[in-house]
């Protein structure tokens, strides 16, 4: 069946052509390229949106007063930028990468299991579809933050909670399902001869990452399950009065919340493991130290959550032990920063586009990191607490860190998925314009957070008016710039120059070894693994 | 059973094990807020006999009363005293007034706190309307005792603990 696709294919190599031809293609397809391709439209859909939401926020936010939107409509921004953007853009974009790379990179056929690998991307567009309509509804969306902290969301949360709940139900079940299915595929269909040891570093951190999901959507479906009982089956868990506490909230949604950010990255240092090598001409230095570097990294981010909540009330015992496994963090990080450097040290680089991401994401990652580690500083948090500064560094570390991961990732396959090479010179002005925006529009949030302008605000004291008209500049030309990215991938699927099987002439791996684009079914008989493609 | 089918029922136990962990963590917290005093939590009703210890004298603590209303709860809540000097070991009383202020009746409940956290461990209530619900009717007031006892054990660093009691509105229980 496979030599009759493979011809098909042959004779319309500018797409993917699968056995179906139409909508239901792309409805009822198990095909790990199509579900790829679905999840990273998906997300980059998500990704506009969210960015719109982003770009209201700095809009109001340009000059102090209240120019534009109530402070309620300003809330209900700030929260659906901040899911959309964790939950819709990078969460989705991750699982799409993992989709189109993890078979080609161990050399299976497809994911372990394509019906569910189907009906977990398919839960997606519905969940959004759902927590957005509520931003039309009389009574408005989740205003209460992303991090959806009681009584906000019980109490004193708008009636359409109950559509936020099940959203994000579904956005976890989504999740679950596709790391049951990573997991599976990485563990049981592994090339002959791939052991785990010699696995390329994306593969590596996507397992770890669905473990890390495993492990904590749950504990987010149960976070808001309790939410969803307090306010309508009249259980106290967050109620004070009836003998719950809202602040064991906070502890509940921080031992999801804190491993959540490492799902945000982690695939990030995996793409970057895979494409410092490649474009510096080197074996990626200090292989298995990263491997325990990933894993260090996601065992301690079970037991850090409360550094998110120094200011609640503490005991000193508490507040020092949540100080210091917070520190230590910066220790497996560091590893890998270094083993990046070192990757780099006297090779012989050459700087194409995604090669340009990457390194920004090294340098940038790290400014994000540093904040992190002020942060993590008990006393000093107390001022940081809930101001910009806070507001800086997990931008720092989620856009330049795991979006670049994401973009970097996107350039370094996307000859791969399409068999064209994109346009060099858009993907440097891309790349130039993006970074100058994301750090015109975030350096400054450092400085006025430290001045002490709190997060969450509409309307702000007349000191901060400079920098956040800055910041709000910034935010539109890296928003704007991003069209760029959108116009250069329909570019280079619609033709360019041809991309030969391998690439980048640095790169090594299974997925170098296939023609591109691959065929809609490659390797259906395992690969043998050589010497030259493994752990790469 | 396929290998596929083994790596995916020990996932799926993961997942309900860590669902049900989700819910597991709150008689966890309570355990861990009642073993370290967390949130301001006391001891609750005393269970030695306060009458018993020997009183110190040789310092005096000051405890301070906060009284609130939970937000839109439609009474007035105040201690007779705004804060009292105590010998540790020494049973003392004060009082503490409610009137609902509504044209309804109103079920209540008081949740205490006290600071520091240090000095929850010794601070002793042996009676306190916290114990228990109240019902006011409409426009009807109440005062209440509290009787309590600071131990000669408090740490001498604390020279004073702040008691606090918010009021919440609850609905009536039938029993």
């Amino acid at each position: 069946m496979s030599a009759i696709i493979h011809e098909h294919d042959d004779h319309h190599d500018e797409h993917h052509h699968g056995p179906a031809a139409g909508i239901t293609r792309w409805l009822f397809t198990t095909n790990h390229k199509d579900i790829g391709t679905l999840y990273l439209w998906l997300s980059f859909l998500m990704f506009m949106v969210g960015g719109v939401m982003a770009l209201l926020v700095r809009t109001e936010l340009f000059q102090p007063g209240l120019q534009f939107m109530t402070p309620d409509f300003f809330n209900q921004m700030t929260t659906n930028h901040g899911l959309i953007m964790i939950f819709g853009a990078i969460m989705p974009a991750f699982v799409g990468l993992a989709n189109w790379q993890v078979p080609l990179m161990i050399g299976a056929p497809d994911m372990a299991l394509p019906r569910l690998n189907n009906l977990s991307f398919w839960i997606l567009p519905f969940a959004f579809a759902m927590m957005i309509s509520t931003l039309f509804m009389e009574e408005g969306g989740p205003n209460f933050g992303w991090t959806f902290y009681a009584p906000l969301s019980t109490t004193y949360a708008p009636d359409t909670i109950t559509f936020f709940v099940f959203a994000v139900h579904m956005m976890g079940a989504s999740s679950i399902m596709g790391a049951i299915n990573i997991i599976v595929t990485i563990l049981n269909m592994r090339a002959p001869g791939m052991t785990l040891m010699r696995m390329p570093l994306f593969i590596w951190t996507w397992l770890i990452t669905a473990y890390l999901l495993l492990a904590v959507m749950p504990v987010l479906a149960g976070a808001v399950t309790m939410v969803l009982f307090d306010v309508h089956f009249g259980t106290s868990f967050f109620n004070a009065g009836g003998g719950g506490d809202p602040v064991m909230f906070q502890h509940i949604f921080w031992f999801f919340g804190h491993p959540e950010v490492y799902i945000l990255i982690l695939p990030a240092f995996g793409i970057i493991s895979q494409i410092i090598p490649t474009f510096a001409r080197k074996p990626l230095f200090g292989y298995t130290s990263m491997v325990y570097a990933v894993a260090s990294i996601a065992f301690l981010s079970f037991i850090v959550w409360a550094h998110h909540m120094f200011t609640v009330g503490m005991p000193i015992a508490g507040q020092l032990f949540f100080m210091y496994t917070t520190m230590l963090i910066a220790v497996p990080t560091g590893v890998k920063v270094f083993n990046w450097v070192a990757t780099m040290w006297r090779g012989s680089m050459t700087f194409e586009t995604p090669m340009l991401f990457a390194i920004a994401f090294v340098v940038l990652f790290t400014i994000g990191g540093f904040s992190g580690l002020m942060l993590a500083i008990t006393p000093a948090d107390f001022q940081y607490h809930d101001t910009y500064f806070v507001v800086a560094h997990f931008h720092y570390v989620l856009v330049p860190g795991a979006l670049f991961g994401i973009i970097a990732g996107v350039y370094y396959w996307l000859p791969k998925w399409c068999g064209h090479m994109y346009d060099e010179t858009l993907g440097k002005l891309h790349f130039w314009l993006s970074f100058i925006g994301v750090n015109v529009t975030f350096f400054p949030q450092h400085f006025s957070g430290l001045a002490g302008m709190p997060r969450r605000i509409p309307d702000y004291a007349l000191q901060f008016a400079d920098f956040n008209m800055l910041s709000s500049i910034g935010s539109y030309l890296f928003g704007f710039s991003q069209l760029i990215f959108l116009f250069l991938i329909v570019k280079a699927i619609r033709g360019g120059v041809a991309a030969g099987e391998r690439a980048w002439d640095g790169a090594h791996g299974l997925e170098w070894t296939l023609p591109s684009p691959p065929p809609y079914h490659s390797f259906t008989h395992p690969p043998r693994l050589s010497e030259g493609e493994a752990h790469s | 059973m396929s290998a596929h089918g083994k790596t995916i029922l020990k996932l799926v136990v993961l997942v309900v094990g860590m669902f049900g962990f989700a819910f597991a963590l709150v008689p966890i917290y309570d355990l861990i807020c009642e073993v370290t005093g967390l949130g301001g939590r006391t001891d609750g009703k005393a269970e030695i006999s306060t009458g018993d210890l020997p009183v110190d004298t040789s310092r005096l603590v000051t405890v301070r009363f906060v009284t609130n209303t939970n937000e839109g709860m439609p009474w007035e809540f105040y201690s007779d005293k705004q804060s009292m000097r105590v010998h540790p070991g020494e049973t003392k009383q004060a009082d503490f007034i409610i009137k609902n202020m509504s044209d309804r009746g109103i079920n209540g409940q008081a949740i205490p706190s006290l600071v520091p956290i240090l000095a929850t461990d010794y601070f002793h209530k042996t009676e306190c309307f916290c114990f228990t619900q109240q019902y006011l009717d409409a426009g009807a007031s109440m005062r209440m005792p509290l009787l309590f006892t600071v131990d000669p054990d408090l740490p001498e660093h604390v020279q004073s603990v702040t008691l606090s009691y918010a009021y919440f509105e609850v609905p009536a229980v039938t029993s």
